[in-house]
This record gives structure tokens, sequence and C-alpha cells, in this order.
């Protein structure tokens, strides 16, 4: 009996073991990002104090706009000695989860999006009593002044939706759809809502599931199938803006498409004239100047933006000025995990 | 399930049946999943133990198992119900909008969410037993249906996407106070959710335990035609479990309203498989007949281990989902490994 006994318990520990082993395995073996980047930073020249900053946002995974603000967070951490936390969650209240363990870990700062500000005020409040300096950046210009946040960076979104219609206009379009990735996103409603402001002929909104892309597809299809006169297509995301490419063209229309956000696939789309043109809102300048902001904080206490919201855009790029920003898309799909 | 207290010093039942007693429960293997993850955590990351830590980590693990004890009961007895998710952003867009549309009392607004909420858990078992279909499929459409109508009322009502600010009604304080303050304890302030879902466990392991009810959902899951036949009200109870989720979810949803303020549409979509894996952690059976509610508490608090500990232990989030998943096939095969075992040795 006893022999069994110990075997039974032998077992049952080096099961505890080899799954413990597995975890820690993957744990070391995982890709320089998050964890990893501050490790590499030998480029910083200046002897300051490491500090440490947690980026949360709202990104739901696999999407390449948050990689560009990964980037640029990395990219300032790198030059300024900050070790960087990256955690995200779409739930508005996971999310404020995500900000009370940062608060829980004694960061020197948090950079945090406030697509849900409600859902976030309570936890940002505590972060701020608790004597760390928060920064906002992507969402939330509206509402980051009342929760004790410093500064924000971003770009106002009616603004962006302005831009977009004010550029279809000069291309003369008549009848346009602005495509709505995230039904419930108050960002992007707002968005087409200063596009439908602005807008010259009559525009409409059109709802698409954004985590699934043949939906996308097929609706956006549908759409032009059953209305033949549209003329202008406006997509909000670059990976959307690349399938609403496929979509015009299995509906046989000639739609004139653009986007906001872009990628490396939506700059050569640019180039080969099949996208007119993007809305940028600079998303790594939002990660960049946001990390760097809590350094300059701590360097004496400088703020920027004057108690106004810092825009990051709505930076327009078409075929005018594709060169000047060319350096931002060429290799840019593996920036993200560049050692430099 | 009554483990008497052994007779005085009788070699047969001695120390050997310690392990038998403890793995033939259906909790135990998440117990030890539990006790290896935290431990693992508490190495990688000091941080995880820190008591700020903990309470977050509760936090967490709460707004998880104050669903998961609904779902166990539910699942113990023999059905599902994926309209959980959402159900609780529906119970709390009900509330708000009632009161956007109409005034007056915070309570009031918290009353029509209950009533709401329960007609919805009420609906579905009264379709499940009516249809004689599976709670999949009936869940499944209710799923999609409260999706749709949380979008749509919500924008028909406030041409927004979000119910607006509760903050200024009468009543909101004292409704902030029950759903969603803090309590200090030792100095480390814990979300009152923490204390709802212990009250969640306490009651429902005393209905499963010391209740005819408690046998009537056993045995309802476990051998339906059987139980039928010797005179359970099967369908009762089925209605009974799912109104029994519909209440977790109002107080889940309210929590969420007072904390917040206000509720975003679309949000819930995908956590109705969180409470069910943290019930099937826990040791319910997906066919019904077994499990416990204490088991789903343990599934819960593993799943907020997890998600929490990998942030306190500063690893790279795009893994989060993965040792998600790896960890809960982890615990679930551990579970029945060590039940089956248990169940050879436990036979004298």
């Amino acid at each position: 009996m006893l022999k069994s006994r110990f075997g039974r318990w032998s077992k049952l520990g080096l099961a505890g073991v080899a799954a413990t082993g597995a975890l820690m395995l993957a744990a070391c073996g995982s890709p320089a990002g998050a964890g990893g980047g501050a490790a590499g930073g030998g480029g910083s020249a200046v002897e300051e104090d490491e500090l440490k900053v947690a980026l949360v946002t709202h990104a739901a995974p696999g999407d390449t706009f948050w990689d560009t603000i990964r980037a640029g967070a990395e990219a300032a951490a790198e030059r300024n000695n900050v070790e960087l936390l990256y955690s995200s969650d779409p739930d508005g209240a996971r999310q404020a989860q995500l900000v009370q363990q940062a608060v829980d870990q004694d960061v020197d700062g948090i950079v945090v999006t406030l697509a849900k500000a409600d859902a976030m005020a309570g936890e940002v409040q505590k972060a701020v009593d608790a004597g760390i300096p928060v920064f906002s950046i992507n969402a939330g210009e509206e509402a980051y002044k009342d929760m004790g946040v410093l500064a924000h960076f971003g770009q106002n979104e009616f603004i962006a939706g302005q831009a977009a219609a004010e550029e279809f206009n000069e291309a003369g379009a008549q009848k346009a759809i602005c495509v709505i990735q995230e039904q419930g996103h108050v960002g992007l409603e707002s968005r087409c809502e200063g596009f439908a402001d602005t807008f010259a002929g009559s525009s409409e909104v059109l709802y698409v599931t954004g985590t699934d892309m043949t939906n996308v597809a097929s609706t956006i299809t549908s759409k032009l199938q059953t209305n033949a006169d549209i003329d202008a297509v406006l997509t909000l995301g670059a990976p959307f803006a690349m399938t609403a490419l496929d979509a015009i063209a299995d509906a046989g229309s000639s739609a004139k498409l653009a986007t906001t956000d872009l990628n490396a696939d939506v700059y050569s789309a640019i180039g080969d004239g099949s996208i007119l043109f993007g809305i940028d809102q600079q998303p790594f300048l939002q990660g960049y100047e946001s990390v760097e902001a809590v350094r300059l904080y701590a360097t004496g206490g400088y703020v920027l933006g004057g108690g106004q919201a810092v825009l990051t855009g709505p930076a327009v790029v078409n075929a005018d000025n594709l060169d000047s920003v060319a350096a931002q898309f060429e290799g840019a799909e593996d920036a993200a995990d560049s050692e430099s | 399930m009554s483990t008497a207290t052994a007779p005085k010093f009788d070699e047969r039942i001695a120390r050997g049946n310690l392990f038998t007693r403890f793995f033939t429960k259906p909790e135990a293997g998440a117990t030890a999943a539990a006790l290896v993850l935290a431990i693992m955590f508490a190495v990688v990351a000091p941080q995880f133990t820190k008591p700020d830590s903990i309470a977050t980590i509760l936090y967490g693990a709460s707004t998880v198992g104050i669903m998961a004890v609904g779902v166990s009961l539910l699942m113990i007895g023999g059905e599902v119900d994926l309209s959980a998710g959402v159900g609780v952003i529906s119970a709390a867009l009900s509330s708000s909008l009632f009161m956007y549309w109409f005034g007056g009392n915070v309570w009031v607004g918290a009353l029509i969410g209950l009533v709401f909420s329960l007609l919805v858990g009420l609906l579905n078992g009264w379709l499940l037993t009516k249809t004689k279909l599976s709670s999949f499929i009936i869940t499944l459409a209710t799923f999609f249906m409260l999706t749709g109508l949380n979008l749509g009322v919500t924008r028909a009502l406030t041409g927004g996407v979000a119910a607006p600010s509760i903050a200024a009604w009468p009543g909101f304080d004292s409704a902030a106070a029950v759903f969603a303050s803090d309590i200090p304890v030792f100095g480390v302030k814990v979300k009152i959710t923490v204390f709802y879902w212990i009250l969640l466990v306490i009651i429902a392991t005393w209905i499963l335990q010391r209740t005819r009810i408690g046998n009537w959902i056993f045995s309802s899951g476990g051998a339906p035609d059987a139980a039928r036949a010797v005179g359970v009200p099967v369908v009762k109870t089925k209605i009974g479990l799912y109104m029994g989720v519909s209440f977790c979810a109002w107080l889940l949803g309210m929590h969420q309203l007072f904390a917040f303020k206000t509720v975003q549409s679309g949000e819930g979509i995908g956590n109705e498989f969180l409470y069910i894996i943290a019930a099937v952690v826990g040791g319910c059976l997906m066919t019904g007949g077994y499990g416990s509610a204490i088991g789903g508490a343990i599934g819960a608090l593993i799943y907020g281990m997890a998600l929490k500990g990998v942030v306190y232990a500063e690893w790279n989030p795009d893994w989060l989902k993965f040792f998600l998943g790896a960890m809960l096939l982890g615990a679930t095969v551990l579970n029945f490994t060590l039940q089956r075992r248990a169940a050879r040795g436990g036979k004298k």
C-alpha cells in the first residue's frame, strides 16, 4: 500500500513540476516584446534612474494599429531608460482592473486609453491619488481633464471624420458609406458623425463585424450590389480598408476607397492609386509622446498641451505627400519586434 | 457525501483514505490546481502575494465567480446558458435605460433590471422545457436576441451606443454603496463583489447539500427521466436554475452599472464561456448530475489568478490567452485523473 501511495504522490508532484517548468520555459522563451524590451535598451546615453511605465490599452489582440502604438511606446522607452509594461483588454471593466494592477505594482507612470472613460474613472482616480502621473492616449479627449489625467495625446474623432469628408468632397463623391467595424464603439461613431457633418452628398453608416473579415467583405459587397450608385467608401481601420478593396472589386463597383488609420499595406495601396487617401492619427506619436511625457514629468514636472489635448492627427496622407511619410511604412511590418 | 468521522484507530480506513476521501469531491482537482498556480505565481512574481494585489485578484475572480455560482448549479442540473454573458449587460442596460426614460429613483431602476433579468431566465427555462430542444440551441438564440436588443434599444432610446451616466439620479449613492463599494479589511480595500461572491457560494452549497431542491437539481441533471418518474418537478427545477443564473447576472450587472455609471451596449459577449470554464474546471460535468458550487468558485479563482498573475509576472501579454487555455486544460485534466484514481482507490 505504502509503495503505491508513494508512487501516486510522486507522479502528482512530477506533473506539478512539469507544468511549472513548461510555463517558466514559455515565459522565458517569449519573443522580446513588452517584458523583454527594456533589457536590450543600450541606446540611452543619458544617466537617469530607470522608470517603470505601464501602458494599458483597450486593444483587441492582433490589431495592427495597436502594434504601431506599442512600437512608438517602445521606441520612447528605449531612449528614455523606461521599462515598459504593456497590457490590454477590450472589456472596460477588465481594463480598469489592469490599471489597478499597475497601481499595485507601484509604477512611476501610467499611460491609458479612455475608450470607456466612465469604466476607467474610478481606477484612474486611485492612481492619481496614489501620486502616479497618468497620461491618456488615443481615446478620451472629452473625459481626461475631469479624471486628474495630466495630458492627452490623440486625435479628435469628429475632426478626423470631417477631414475625410473634405477630401471626398474634393474628389466629387456624391454618395458614401462609412464602415464601422465595432458596433457600440463611441469613437468610431463620432468619426462617422464628423464625416456625415461635412460630406456634401448623402452618407450612411454600415456596420460590420470587425473580428470576422469574411463578414466585413460580404457585408460591404452586398451593400454595394444593392446600391450601385455608392461612389465613396470610408473604412475606419487599415485592415478593413484592404478587405474593402477586394469587396469593391467583387461587387463590380467603381467606388473610391479611403480609410482612417494607416499601415504599410494601405501606404502602398495609396501609392498605386487603389486607395484615394488615408487619414492618419499617427499612433506611433501617441505611444511615443505619452511614454516620453512620463519621463519629462519625472525630470521637472514638465507637461505638454497647456491644459488642452495634444492632437496627433488628423494627418492626411495622399498621393501628394506620400514620400514624406515613407519612412514610417517601409519595413513597418517588423518594426514592432526589431531589436535596434 | 457525508464524511463521517473515522472510527477510532481502524487501520483499514487510516491515512490511505485521506487521498481518496478528498479527491472524490468534485472540487478537489481544482483546489490542487489552484494551489500549484498560486505557488508558481508567488515564486515568479513577488508582487502577486501583496495584500493589495490579492484584493485585485479576488475582485477579478469575483466578477466571474458570481456568475459561476449560478452557472455551476445550472450545469449540475444538466443545462448550459450561453446568454449569461450578455445577460449581465442586458440587466444593467434595462435598469439604466428605464431610469433615463422615466426618471425616478435608481432603486426602482434596479428593481426593473431584476424583473427583466428574471423574465429572461424564465423565458430560457420555459422555452427549454416547452420545445424539448437542447439548452445550447435555446440559449444561443437568446444570446443573439439579447445582443441585438442591447444595441438596438440603446440606440433607439438614447441615439448613442452607451447608456447615459446615472450618477445624477436620486438614490445613486446608497445603491453604489450596496453594489459597488470598497470594504476595508485589515487596511486593504476589498470590493464588495468579493463578499457577495462568498455569500452566494455558501447559499448555493447549502441548497445543494442540505435541501430537497438540491436533490432535485442533482437528479434533474443526472437522470431526468428517472427523476420525473419518482415525482421530481424537473420543469420547475430547470426554470428555477435559469432564473438563478439571471439573478447572478443582475447582481453583477448592477455592480457594473453603479461602479462605472454607464454601460456600453456592445460588451459582455464571450464572457459566458468564462463562466462555463470556471464551472467545468471546478468539477462540474458538461453532462450534468455532478459538481459543486465551491468547485465553480475555485474555477473562477484559477481564472482570476491566471489573468492577473500574467500581468504581475510582467510576462508578454500576447501569450495570456494561451496560458489561460493551457492552465484550464491542465487543471481539468488533473481534476479528472485524480478523481478516477480516487474512485478506484475508494473501492474497498
